[in-house]
Parts: structure tokens; sequence; C-alpha cells
């Protein structure tokens, strides 16, 4: 259990980032903090391995405070995860997955095996262990930084918007694969977001905090949404309830207007982009057949022409989509 | 072109000359600037004026730094500790902007993930920090070599410069080929250094070589 007792942060600059915050966060489950941008999520994460060192209150980990241990040696026994992985550029995948291990002084070999079979377990091909971060897609790379994460087998990972920055077809994948790792290795995971679903999607623990710092409500997700205790979290919990409703909308098929000349594909007909005079802009979400219409509308919402392509199950496009469509399958 | 093979000896005794007044000082101003680049950016506030410090000293005529110096040393006027010691100084003064930059060019997230797994602040700079600015290092690197190979003929007016002193004996016999000679071997120092540079920086950075264009995602 890591256990916060009133634990305040104030920047140098004066900002109270985080107010008197008292919490437990149980073992072996999912607990995430959610909250507007700016709340104190990310402060209150990295007080828990003293990448940034709280002001005042108290912070322990089974009882024992963390500051009764050396901070590098704190942090050896804690995976971290971040938005953009923050892989080491320099370092193939497997050097960057073998990272802790190394630092802890296991042999070569140990370290390797270990990485190799983290690879696997996170859902990537063994081929991929010599290239570099560049040479991988963001989702592939959100995986390896998983994988470094539990390379030393740590009890705690703390994982700070670790899928924001990916499409929310891939987003997703790797929520359920988190949701499927966590069955089998059963960590104590404190994850941050600013998505309301993705707490609720993924917390055993939702502790919903507002601007300053503060805790209003640390609760499981069911008893949340029946209950929140203010209107802040009614209102934080209800946001968008409408277009969120959309996740829950499957049309069979959509239908779909065939592919302009200006979409760029690559060999196997997976789309690249949209030629314009001068580039090609990347295509952003695309939206596979079957898929809520909520993934559909972000497609469309999130193209740089307002069209979203339409993928098969194998990735090759098969069609565009528009908001005249995404409105006709909202009306029926 | 008798008079080449006549001089062989000699050419090769300023060659050696020139590449060691030249070198020296690139070796001497990278170990200094690293460090000093370093403390310049766990103090923040140190590096602008440290780079602003390092143009002025630049834009000293070295012409004057050679004159200057042996005063300043206690060196004798011909005594090649001026040189290096002047060498060293605009080495630094350019190096200390690309150390500086090319440690700022680590991304913040990779800093992050270095101190959250548990890297010390020594370990991350050889580990981590300094491999990532290798690239902006090098770039500094090459101009300054180049630079001071350049510089090195300088010298020659107060009588140690390498292959410069080859332009002396020419123009005090008004005698055309050791010029030719000096200046042509110069450029050949000048292109071979930067090519081992370049070869040097290739093997050290085998990651800033793969295409930066990530597949189409397919998780
Ligand atoms: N290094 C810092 N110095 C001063 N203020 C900061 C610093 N880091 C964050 N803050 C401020 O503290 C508050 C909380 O930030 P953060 O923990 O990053 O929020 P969140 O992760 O919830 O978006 C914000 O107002 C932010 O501007
Ligand atoms: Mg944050």
């Amino acid at each position: 259990m890591i256990e916060f007792e009133d634990v305040t942060k104030q920047y140098p600059d004066g900002t109270v980032a985080v107010d008197t915050l008292s919490l437990r966060i149980p073992s072996n489950e999912i607990t995430v903090f959610v909250g507007p941008s700016g709340c104190g999520k990310t402060t209150s994460l990295r007080m828990i391995n003293r990448t940034i060192e709280r002001t005042s209150g108290r912070i322990s980990i089974d009882g024992e405070d963390i500051n009764s241990k050396d901070a590098v040696a704190l942090r050896r026994g804690i995976g971290y995860v971040i938005q953009h992985a923050g892989l080491f550029p320099h370092k193939t995948v497997v050097d960057n997955i073998a990272t802790v291990p190394k630092l802890l002084g296991w042999d070569k070999r140990r370290a390797r095996t270990t990485a190799m079979e983290l690879l696997e377990r996170v859902g990537l091909d063994v081929k991929l262990a010599e290239r570099y971060p560049a040479q991988l897609s963001g989702g592939q790379q959100q995986r390896v930084g998983v994988a470094r994460a539990l390379a030393a087998d740590p009890p705690i990972m703390l994982m700070d918007e670790p899928f924001s920055a990916v499409d929310p077809i891939v987003r997703n994948q790797l929520q359920e694969e988190l949701l499927r790792l966590q069955r089998d290795i059963g960590k104590t995971i404190v994850f941050v977001t600013h998505d309301i679903d993705e707490a609720i999607k993924l917390g055993d623990n939702v502790a919903i905090l507002r601007v300053g710092g503060k805790l209003a409500q640390l609760a499981p997700p069911s008893e949340l949404l029946a209950n929140p205790v203010d209107d802040f979290v009614r209102d934080f919990v209800g946001r968008d309830r409408g277009y969120r409703a959309l996740t829950f909308v499957h049309p069979d098929e959509l239908p779909v207007k065939p592919l302009p000349a200006e979409l760029v594909l690559d060999d196997a007909g997976a789309p690249v982009g949209w030629r314009t005079d001068h580039e090609v802009q990347p295509v952003n979400a695309v939206y596979k057949q079957g898929d809520s219409l909520r993934a559909a509308l972000d497609a469309v919402l999130t193209s740089p022409n307002g069209w979203g392509v339409c993928i098969d199950a194998n990735g090759r496009a098969v069609g565009i989509v528009d908001q005249v469509i995404v409105a006709e399958a909202l009306r029926s | 072109m008798t008079w080449i093979g006549d001089n062989l000896g000699l050419i090769w005794e300023q060659l050696r000359e020139h590449l060691y007044l030249a070198i020296l000082p690139v070796i001497l101003g990278l170990l200094i600037s690293v460090p000093l680049g370093y403390v310049a950016t766990r103090f923040s506030w140190l590096a602008n004026p440290l780079i602003a410090f390092g143009g002025v000293l630049y834009s000293l005529p070295s012409i004057a730094l050679f004159i200057v110096l042996p005063a300043i040393l206690g060196t004798k006027v011909l005594s090649t500790v001026n040189i290096v010691v002047a060498l060293t100084i605009y080495t630094v003064s350019l190096l200390i902007r690309n150390v500086i930059d090319g440690l700022r060019s680590v991304p913040a997230e990779v800093r992050q993930s270095a101190v959250a797994v548990g890297y010390g602040s020594l370990h991350r700079l050889v580990a981590i920090d300094l491999p990532i600015a290798v690239p902006v290092i090098f770039a500094g690197l090459r101009v300054v070599t180049v630079a001071n190979i350049s510089m090195v003929s300088v010298g020659a007016v107060i009588g140690i410069g390498g292959l410069g002193e080859l332009f002396t004996l020419g123009f005090q016999k008004d005698f055309l080929t050791p010029v030719v000679v000096g200046v042509a071997l110069s450029l050949l120092l000048a292109l071979v250094a930067d090519l081992i540079l370049v070869g040097l920086q290739r093997v050290l950075t085998p990651w800033a070589r793969v295409i930066h264009t990530p597949p189409v995602e397919v998780a």
C-alpha cells in the first residue's frame, strides 16, 4: 500500500500544485488519478518516486517512509512510464528494456533474456529487438516503455498519461493489453490521465482531483458514477455524456465513399497521408469498419481535410467517411 | 619541384608540428568544454553568459592573442605553448555553445525517464546525455578543427606556425613553391581531419542514421 498523509507540494514560484493530499493506494490494483489539466496529477505521481520532492507531509510504501531510502535505489524499484514513452533514442529496443536490470548489476545474459521475454509479453515481435526507438510506431514505443518499466519486476508501476499521444484505435488496444497484463502480474499501478473514460475503464479505484491538488473523491468507478460526492465530481464524470455514449453505438457497416486520388497509400494499401500541393499531411485517426460511431466521428474531426479514412480488418483503406455519413448514421 | 625533393624532411617536420598545434587544442578544448557545459546546464543561469563570453573570446584577433599571451603566461615568445593555449581558448569559446546546445537537445521526456529509472546524475551524463549530444557536439568539433588548422599558420608571424612557416620561407625568398606546398598541405590536412571526424561520428551514432519516419501505426 502507498499512503499519502497531508502531502503538500509548493513549487519555488509559489504555485501550490498539491494541497494536503491524503489517500491510500491499495496494493496489486490499478488506482487512477484523474482530473482537469494542471490539477496536480503529475506532481502527485512523481512525488512517489521522488523525482519531485514534496514540501511537507509523508508518503510511505508498505508503512516505510520513502525518504528512509536513497532516492536512486527507491527509483530502481519503481517502474515509470510516460507519454511518448521517453525511450533512450541511442539504445536499441532490447537495451532500452534491459536498462534497470543493468543498473542493478544483473549479468548481461540474464538482463538480455529477461528483456526478450518482456518484449513478447507486451505483444511485440522479437524481430524488433535490435531496432532503435525512432524506427517504431508510437504504439510500439509505448509498449517498449511498459516493458522497460517492468524489466526488474518492481512491485509498483507509475504511469503518466502513457496512452494520450497515440491514436484512439491503438490507445484502445494498449488499454486492453494493460488490463490483460495486470491480470497476470498484479502490480500496484498508479495511472494518471485527464480522460475520465480511460480512468473508468482501467481503474479499480479512481481518485478525482480538483485544481489546486485537492482530492475530490476516491472510489471504485461504479461508486463514482452512482454516488458522486459533489457537483464537481458529477460534472466531471458526466462531461460529454452524449458524445461518450457514441462509444457504445456500433453501426454494422457505414456506407463509405470511394477513395479520392489525394489519399496516399503504401504498398499494402494502408493509408499514409493526404497529398496537398506542398506536402503529405498525416491521416491522424483512421476508422476501422465495425468500430463505434465515436471512432468514426473522431477520424472525421481529426482529419486535416474532414475526410476520415475507413480501413478493413487488414488495415487496407477501403473508403472514406465524412460528417454527412456520420450524421446520417446518428439519425438512424 | 626539386625544392620539394630537397626539403622533404622540413616539410614533414612542419606538417607534424602543424597537426600537433591544431589537434592538441581541440582535445584540450573538448575536455574543458564538456564539464563546463554540464555545469551550465545544471545551473541554467550560467549558460547564456558563458555562450556570450565565448562569442567575445572568439572575436579576439588571433594575432593579438599570440602576442599578448607570452606576457600573461610568462612563456617565451617563441614557445609552442602560446599557440596551444590560444587555440584552446578559441576551441572552448566555440565548443561551449555546442556542448550546451547538445545537452539541451536531450528531450525532456528522455531526461525525465533517465532520472526515474535510477541513473545518478554523473552516470546519466555519461550514459544518456553525452551520447545523445554527440551529433551537435561533433558539428562544433568539425568547425573548430578546420578553423584551428587554418589558424595555426597565423602563428608563423611569431615564428611558430607549422606549415605557415613555409609561407614565411617562400615570401622571404620570393619563391612560390613552398607557399603552394604549404597551402596544399594545410587544405589536405583540413579535409582529412574532417573526414575522420565524420567517420568517427558515424561510428558513435548508428542510431542517428535510422529512418525517422516510423511506419503507419499497426500495433
Ligand atoms: N516545475 C514547476 N514549477 C512551477 N509550477 C509548476 C511546475 N510543474 C508544475 N507546476 C504547476 O503545478 C500545477 C500542477 O501541475 P501538474 O502536476 O503537472 O498537473 P497535471 O499533471 O494534473 O496537469 C500546475 O498549475 C502547473 O502549472
Ligand atoms: Mg500531467
